[in-house]
């Protein structure tokens, strides 16, 4: 199988400060259902920056899917976590003014690739079938600021699935759910991961959902900074 | 357009303060394209003072002095011109009508003009619109006056009062003529031009009241003639007029004639064209509405630097907006261009807001304002001049909002996909 994610010899820091990450290797292979967990401070934020390509390592290589990003320019970077990389954040996923369809639809419409993998469906009913999916197709119509924060966490899933990105990374998107509803809402994830064969590179301090996972990578153990 | 969808729905979703910023610019492009307006009905009122004469013939002198004191009633005339060879012009083939003016004198600061019944069939003001009467009659006989409408109204005179003539021209003029009053017999319909602040009486009333004043003082005691006493004269000569307007027979002829008159050896006397000596003057005071004007852009300008602080304001609440965006593939351009185009909206709207909020008030307040003051501010489509204020405010606006955008660039390249506040 092939690697969805590889890094070597990365370090980063921000401008000229210490250095926050010095992971000499890290790779994970397609369909792996991660869990990267690691007390606040150990840099769990600036690395999902730095392999969606928001940020950019001053060195090593860090390969997703093949291209190594940190060759690629700002513009090229964006443009490639818009067609391959889902992203969930902890929490206020949604873009306030737009309707749960619109957010839902927003990659899609950014990003001609993702829009190519519909598989000939409209935007618009990919994105009722993933919000079935979630459980959340009757929120179609309604504003986001109306949502409760399990509901407002499927929506930001489903566009982080939207046109079948082949890595999906999620910050800590269950920190802000109850124990019940975190792995309710884990378990639809997966599906759904496991649906499109994505690779899932999920972060959270919390090690009590590590059991579902297929794979758990401490951050503690890779990166060098920390201690 | 993606961005523009955004653009559009993130400014309906703060309504209120988009709402605000739409106003404050329509308000002060409103501002800036009422004040052209105005300023071109006041220039169009200006030269419509006079209307359909082609030449005003007096003495020699400045050009504009001579329109001041024949068209506005300001300044002093220097010299007057002879009776007879203001007749020997009036009989000029080339010549239609004339209208004789006799000036120098006042009555409680209001100017006083000898004429004769050719100025109320003659003269025309605004367009081709006539002299009317709006009680009584035309004076005609010696000790007539007819009194400009705000004349009457400001001095509360009606048919009947009897009017005494100041020699010279000051608000207070000690040599009154008391001894020969004139009747008011007329007063004449509002104009809103400079014939409402004088006073008419006849030529022969002119010379009348002059009479033992040929060396330019008041006769000795006991010399003053009694207004019975050049009643019983009988016919009076006219011996002068200061200034006499024309209307030429063929408007081609106009040039011709000016240059004839101006070359009159008889006696040293100019023509000027009304319409140019107006545009000329106008030019003068034109140092006024390019003040004016300025004022308005500045208007405009502050305008939309509220638009500026308003967007500039609302970046700290929206960096959570713009790390979603750039997660889901937003490059830092199209975050620049999405507000961009946020401030291009708010200033395009503001504009076009402006605009129709102009005509509305225009429409709402031209009879009002040509009631009140006496100016008449046309309304016409807008022309390039509007246009160009139009894209000049939305050009600003395109701008500025480069302003808040390359702050949110700046704020999105940092933050990443992370607020760090």
């Amino acid at each position: 199988m092939s690697l969805a994610i590889e890094v070597r010899g990365l370090r980063f820091r921000y401008g000229s400060g210490p250095w926050v990450l010095d992971i000499p290797e890290l790779t994970l292979e397609r369909g792996t259902r991660a869990f990267l967990f690691g007390p606040s401070g150990s840099g769990k934020t600036t690395l999902l920056g730095v392999l969606a390509g928001v940020l950019k390592a001053q060195e090593g290589e860090v390969k997703l899917l093949g291209r190594d990003l940190t060759s690629l320019s700002g513009a090229q970077r964006d443009a490639f976590r818009a067609e391959h990389i889902g992203y969930v954040f902890q929490m206020f996923n949604l873009i306030p003014y737009l309707s749960v369809l619109d957010n839902i639809a927003l990659p899609a419409r950014m990003n001609a690739a993702r829009r190519a993998r519909l598989d000939g469906a409209g935007v618009k009913e990919t994105a009722a079938l993933l919000a079935d999916h979630l459980h959340i197709g009757d929120l179609l119509k309604k504003r986001v600021t109306e949502l409760s924060v399990g509901q407002q966490q499927r929506v930001a899933a489903c566009r982080a699935l939207i046109g079948a990105p082949e890595i999906i990374v999620a910050d800590e998107p269950t920190s802000s759910l109850d124990f019940d509803r975190r792995e309710a809402f884990l378990e639809l994830l997966f599906a759904e991961c496991e649906r499109a064969g994505a690779t899932l590179v999920f972060v959270s301090h919390d090690r009590t959902l590590e059991s579902m996972f297929s794979r758990t990578i401490s951050l503690l153990d890779i990166n060098r900074t920390a201690f | 357009m993606l961005s523009l969808d955004l653009a559009l729905k993130s400014l309906r979703n703060r309504a209120f303060s988009t709402s605000l910023t739409v106003g404050s610019i329509a308000l002060s492009v409103a501002l800036l394209i009422g004040v052209e307006n105005v300023r071109v009905g006041m220039r169009e009122s200006f030269s419509n003072t006079i209307s359909q004469t082609d030449l005003i013939v007096g003495a020699k002198g400045g050009t504009i002095q001579l329109l001041l004191y024949s068209v506005f009633g300001m300044g002093s005339p220097t010299n007057n011109l002879s009776w007879d060879t203001y007749r020997e012009w009036a009989e000029h083939p080339a010549i239609e009508w004339t209208i004789p003016y006799g000036l120098g004198d006042s009555h409680r600061g209001f100017r006083v003009i000898g004429t004769n019944e050719d100025f109320y069939r003659r003269y025309r003001y605004r367009g081709g619109q006539e002299i009317a009467l709006a009680e009584g009659r035309a004076g005609s006989e010696v000790f007539d006056v007819t009194l400009g409408a705000d004349v009457a109204a400001e001095l509360g005179y009606g048919l009947g009062d009897q009017v005494a003539v100041t020699h010279g021209i000051g608000e207070v003029g000690f040599l009154n003529h008391d001894e020969m009053p004139f009747t008011v017999v007329g007063i004449l319909d509002k104009t809103f031009t400079p014939v409402d602040r004088a006073v008419y009486v006849t030529l022969e009333g002119i010379e009348a009241i002059h009479f033992g004043w040929e060396d330019g003082a008041p006769p000795m005691p006991g010399e003053e003639q009694t207004r019975d006493e050049v009643l019983a004269m009988g016919e009076i000569e006219i011996t002068q007029v200061t200034s006499f307007f024309v209307g030429a027979t063929n408007r081609r002829d106009v040039l011709r004639l000016q240059r004839e008159i101006n070359d009159y050896v008889g006696e040293p006397m100019m023509a000027v064209i009304p319409g140019l000596a107006l545009n000329e003057m106008w030019q003068g005071i034109g140092y006024a509405e390019t003040g004016l004007r300025l004022v308005t852009i500045f208007v405009v300008l502050v305008g939309l630097l509220g638009m500026l602080v308003s967007l500039y304001t609302s970046l700290n609440e929206r960096r959570r907006e713009m790390a979603i965006l750039r997660a889901v593939g937003a490059g830092p351009k199209r975050i620049v261009a999405l507000l961009v185009l946020e401030s291009v909206c708010l200033s395009a709207a503001g504009a076009i807001a402006g605009l129709a909020l102009v005509y509305a008030l225009l429409s709402a307040g031209q009879p009002i304002v040509e009631a009140q003051v006496g100016l008449f501010i046309p309304i016409r489509p807008p022309g390039s001049i509007e246009l160009l204020f139009l894209a000049a405010v939305v050009t600003a606006g395109f701008l500025m909002g480069f302003v808040p955008a390359l702050k949110a660039y700046r704020t999105a390249l940092h933050d990443g996909l992370a607020v760090r506040v």
